[in-house]
């Protein structure tokens, strides 16, 4: 398959995450080697520098254990590649695409580079066709459109968990397009705890959506380097399904906080210079090589979504984390520990929240014809709603206007009627009919943002 | 050219041993597929590289060749129209979805030359000797690159077709040397094309945005920047200007942004139409983008590639506006390549010259007379994408020192849905008064006045809301409250403008007039309703000014007698209000009016 050249004895040095071995055979960078300790144990590194006499490997697994004699090293000639085929959807990997289900290996139809390929902006095909989650603050207020990247931005201890199993379980294509059986997730745990990975395996199980997924688990327990290959293994196998099996690909990408302290992690032992927070300079274009991995490309069948889930280190939305990310997705979906306390499902805050492809995902021909002006509309009322709130708390209920309290009655019942919905899965006609019956309790005359016909069709 | 053979390689970095010399900052290429890389430094015995794509396969020993000279991108015909990277290679091949890495140059192409010159003419450096033509609607010049020596033409071509790398032109210098002229020349990136002079400019370059061009307009030759947190609209802003704006030609460079936007770019401008001529839009644009996927060393040059293409069509008398989004990658990719040559960092990590750095790009913007006498014009646009969305970080406190209007983008407005999300306290333009003149010479005579009504009006209302947030809105007096629901017409009829509306996404400067003038004719009846003693809720509660409030989107640009008609439906309803309150005895009844007017 490919060549695979062997040398022994070569190792002369050890330190922290790099090996040092002499350079005895014509070997180029960033190509993948594997380290065979004396035990047989089997770890796995990329050439990260290359001098006359020397070649340095960063270990992607935990170095600890590693000794410099019988060591045997081979290398790869090529970058690290993961080998995919038929027979991926069910199956469940670790964090390096290793089986973990006890099943056969995969038949190995291609040999993918798992950090990926930029896609020329001009071969890419604009996203526009509208994926359904099942949740309205989604669905209606903040579309996903397949080939979007839309983060949820998530915090300690709130339900981003089940909210990610859901929407793996409730996803689907819009109605027309549901028969054709090509829909896919790939769904990733990153550096996640035991039970969570206990969690999600068997929620996926029971419910059958593993039948249509393939899940990667990366565990808080594994090294830090192998974190930083998890989504690069995930979004490879999702890049295959979507493009050389025709399917769309949703990707659910959790916890990229995991990623991000692990990249950290790697930098610092690296003795590179830190930059805001302690992590590297680079954080910006390093996620951006997970991230423009969504994406359609013209001329084939298949799309990949991505929907990364991060959590917010104290809640903080000007973290480095969640600010990089915002800057390089299409839109964010915030979630709101308030909203969580009052026991709305799922809690997602709406103002700051935001899907940028919505507009190409949404209206006439796409989805309804009214759809985007019913959310900005709704948007809109509700952030005047907020204000209202706002207004209230200092000068109290009675002091407001009769328009202050129609708005902070519409606020109510749009966050308890609409915004959460429990355990309920909700098509988008079903929020709709929601919204415009919210917006029929206000007098049309405050509605900017429909037009009169709309008026008329829907609030009389 | 000189050679050097890698010792040390790793990431974007080599290491190589020199045999014959070369320059700080010199292009070269390395190994067999001719990756593009750049000396960044150099010592006796060895030099040290740095390379603009993936490196992966590298190796000591791999072949490093010099090319004599600096980064330079090859000008002429075939540029335009097309999407490169940051180095100006054409990423448009659709035979492979994915950029590879290595060289590949655009294949000479064949254009249409018209000869305006003769055998025997004296000509001169940025002169033109034909003009060229390559389908679309934009006929260029074939110039003589500045730094050409002048000369006389001892031979030139007939008209026809001929390809863009080939002689079409013979002078002789004055000192006799021998030199050929053709279709297109190459220019190092880093260093401005000459021009004769720079002139003041006392015209606007019209974006079709009433919040710019009413409130915060840009000059032709002009510089802006728009900071702002993500999802602010900047991008949107960009887009939409580049759409929409009276240049001549766009160049849009998309600096470490998003692959998805740069597709949608492409598509849109393909299907539009520019308003001024009927063809497609992509046939005046030119985009240059290096997505933040995309190798960072690249990135920091796309903005000079970017620029030096404009100054290229801005020396052929055109009018150039360039896009730039976003400046904050660019200054990023600059720190990651500083930090790798241990550069001692300075503020936020970035290189002390960060500061000289946006000057000297912003400094490329102008409004000038070409070497070859042509006016010409190209106004710089930056996007600014300050961490956390703070303004205080180095980026865009060096930016607004060289920037004629600052476009401050706010994140409560964006969360409100309020777009263009600009915010009108946090902005300013430095040419307004200047660019007055024009508007009133268009006879928009009041242009002046409203404006500066517009702004008085928006800055008492953040004091005013802030008090109604204390103390309720309807326990302030009367003119209090008809100045929030003025400032609230001004926002929602004036200011809000959708980017995604047939109608609204862009206002002629005719429009946009009407709708100024129309708002002031609110606010004046509005303060008739005052002195009469009507309540300022009254008005606002008619359905004209419903009208107003949707008047951006719903009427067309050109529909004038629309617009005749709520002047007239205003007029009439605020006669009627202040009749009926003559009768009812309101009016000067109303408690809350009394004493405190403004
Ligand atoms: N003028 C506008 N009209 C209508 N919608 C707009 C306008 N400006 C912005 N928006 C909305 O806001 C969203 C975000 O805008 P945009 O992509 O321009 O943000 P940005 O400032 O470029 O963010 P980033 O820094 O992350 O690139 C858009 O997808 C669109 O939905
Ligand atoms: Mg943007």
């Amino acid at each position: 398959m490919y060549a695979r050249l062997v040398g022994e004895e070569i190792a002369y040095r050890a330190e922290g995450p790099l090996l040092f071995l002499e350079r005895s055979l014509d070997v180029g960078l960033n190509e993948a080697v594997e380290v065979e300790g004396a035990d047989g144990s089997v770890r796995l590194g990329r050439i990260a520098a290359l001098d006359l006499e020397s070649v340095t490997v960063e270990m992607l697994d935990d170095s600890a254990g590693l000794a410099l004699s019988g060591t045997r090293v081979r290398f790869l000639g090529e970058p690290l590649r993961f080998h995919v085929g038929p027979g991926l959807l069910g199956r469940i990997f670790d964090g390096v695409g290793k089986p973990l289900d006890g099943g056969p290996p995969l038949a190995a139809a291609r040999a993918y580079r798992v950090d990926g390929h930029p896609i020329k902006p001009s071969a890419r095909e604009a996203p526009d066709q509208y994926l359904e989650t099942g949740f309205s603050a989604i669905d209606l207020m903040n579309s996903l459109v397949r080939g979007q990247k839309l983060p949820i931005f998530s915090g300690g201890g709130l339900p981003h968990d089940r909210i990610a199993v859901d929407i793996a379980r409730n996803a689907r294509l819009p109605d027309e397009e549901s028969e054709s059986g090509e829909f896919a997730i790939v769904f990733a745990g990153i550096g996640i705890p035991h039970d969570s990975a206990e969690f999600f395996r068997e929620e996926m199980e029971k419910s059958g959506a593993l039948a249509r997924t393939v899940l990667f688990l990366n565990l808080a327990s594994d090294s830090s380097a192998q974190r930083l290959l998890t989504p690069r293994f995930a979004l490879t196998a999702a890049e295959y399904l979507a493009f050389a099996e025709g399917k769309h690909v949703l990707v659910i990408l959790t916890d990229l906080t995991n990623y991000c302290e692990a990249l950290r992690e790697v930098s610092a032992s690296r003795g590179e210079i830190p930059s805001r927070k302690g992590y590297p300079g680079y954080l910006y274009s390093d996620l951006a090589t997970l991230y423009e991995r969504a994406g359609r490309i013209r001329g084939l069948l298949g799309s990949v979504t991505q929907l990364p889930i991060l959590t917010m280190p104290n809640d903080d939305i000007t973290h480095p984390i969640p600010d990089l990310t915002g800057y390089i997705t299409e839109g964010q979906i915030v979630l709101d520990r308030d909203l969580h306390r009052r026991a709305h499902y799922p809690p997602i805050r709406l103002l700051p929240s935001l899907s940028r492809l919505m507009k190409d995902g949404t209206g006439r021909g796409r989805t309804h014809a009214d759809h985007p002006a019913l959310a900005a509309q709704l948007y809109a009322t509700y952030s005047q709603a907020r204000q209202a709130r706002v207004l209230a708390s200092v000068v109290g209920e009675d002091g407001l206007s009769e328009r202050d309290r129609r708005l902070l009655r519409f606020g109510d019942a749009f966050e308890r009627d609409l915004l959460a919905q429990g355990d309920a899965v909700r098509t988008l006609e079903e929020g709709m009919d929601i919204g415009w019956r919210l917006l029929r309790e206000l007098p049309p005359g405050e509605l900017h943002r429909l037009d009169d016909r709309q008026i008329h069709e829907h609030l009389r | 050219m000189s050679r050097a053979s890698a010792i040390w390689v790793s990431g974007p970095v080599m290491r190589a041993r020199p045999e014959g010399s070369f320059q700080l900052r010199e292009s070269v290429t390395v190994g067999e597929r001719r990756l593009l890389g750049e000396v960044i430094r150099i010592a006796r015995d060895e030099i040290t590289v740095q390379l603009y794509e993936d490196t992966s396969g590298l190796r000591p020993g791999v072949l490093v060749e010099g090319t004599g000279r600096p980064l330079s991108v090859r000008l002429g015909p075939g540029i335009l129209s097309r999407i490169f990277d940051g180095l100006l290679r054409p990423i448009g091949d659709p035979s492979d979805p994915y950029v590879q890495p290595g060289l590949c140059r655009i294949e000479p192409q064949r254009f249409h030359f018209e000869p305006g010159v003769r055998v025997g003419d004296r000509v001169s450096p940025g002169g033109s000797i034909g003009t060229l033509s390559n389908g679309t609607a934009l006929d260029l010049r074939c110039l003589i690159p500045p730094g050409h020596p002048p000369g006389e033409v001892v031979e030139i071509l007939d008209a026809g077709r001929y390809l863009d790398d080939e002689p079409l032109c013979r002078l002789r210098a004055d000192d006799g040397s021998p030199h050929a002229v053709t279709m297109s020349h190459e220019w190092p990136v880093r260093v401005p094309r000459p021009v004769a002079a720079r002139l003041p400019s006392d015209q606007p370059m019209l974006t079709g945005q009433r919040l710019i061009d009413c409130l915060f307009p840009v000059a032709r030759g002009g510089t802006g920047a728009i900071p702002g947190g993500f999802g602010t609209g900047k991008t949107v802003l960009l887009e939409t200007v580049a759409k929409w704006c009276d240049a001549d030609l766009i160049v849009y460079v998309g600096c470490g942004e998003r692959g998805n936007e740069m597709a949608g770019l492409l598509a849109e401008f393909s299907e539009l139409e520019d308003p001024r001529t009927g063809r497609p839009l992509m046939e005046r644009t030119l985009v240059i983008a290096n997505t933040s996927n995309m190798p960072v060393s690249a990135r920091e040059a796309s903005i000079y590639t970017g620029i030096t293409v404009a100054e290229y069509f801005r020396d052929q008398g055109l009018a150039v506006t360039l896009m730039a989004d976003s400046t904050s990658r660019w200054a990023e990719a600059l720190r990651e390549v500083s930090g790798r040559l241990g550069e001692l960092p300075g503020e936020g990590g970035y290189p002390a010259y960060l500061s000289s750095r946006l000057a000297d790009f912003y400094e490329r913007a102008a409004r000038v007379r070409t070497l070859g006498g042509d006016l010409g014009s190209v106004t710089l646009l930056g996007a600014v994408s300050p961490p956390s969305g703070d303004f205080s970080e180095p980026v865009t406190t060096h930016t607004k020192r060289y920037v004629g209007c600052l476009w401050g983008l706010d994140a409560k407005r964006a969360q409100a849905r309020f777009y263009p999300a600009i915010n009108p306290l946090n902005s300013y333009s430095l040419v307004a008064e200047r660019l007055a003149r024009w508007w009133h010479t268009q006879g928009c005579t009041r242009w002046q006045e409203l404006r500066s009504r517009f702004l008085t009006l928006l800055e008492e209302e953040s004091r005013l809301e802030r008090m109604a947030r204390i103390i309720g809105r309807d326990a302030m007096p009367a003119r209090q409250r008809a100045l929030l629901i003025c400032a609230q017409l001004v926002n929602e009829g004036f200011l809000r403008q959708s980017a995604f509306s047939e109608n609204d996404r862009y206002a002629s400067p005719e429009r946009q007039a009407v709708m100024m003038r129309l708002i002031g004719s609110f606010l004046e009846g509005t303060e008739r309703l005052l002195d009469a003693g009507i309540a300022p809720e009254r008005i606002a509660e008619d359905p004209v000014y419903r009208r107003l409030t949707r008047m951006g989107e719903e009427i067309p640009d050109g529909d004038w007698d629309a617009f005749a008609a709520i002047d007239r439906e205003l007029t009439a309803v605020v006669r009627r209000l202040i009749d009926a309150g003559r009768e009812s005895g309101e009016g000067v009844g109303d408690s809350r009016d009394g004493t405190d007017a403004m």
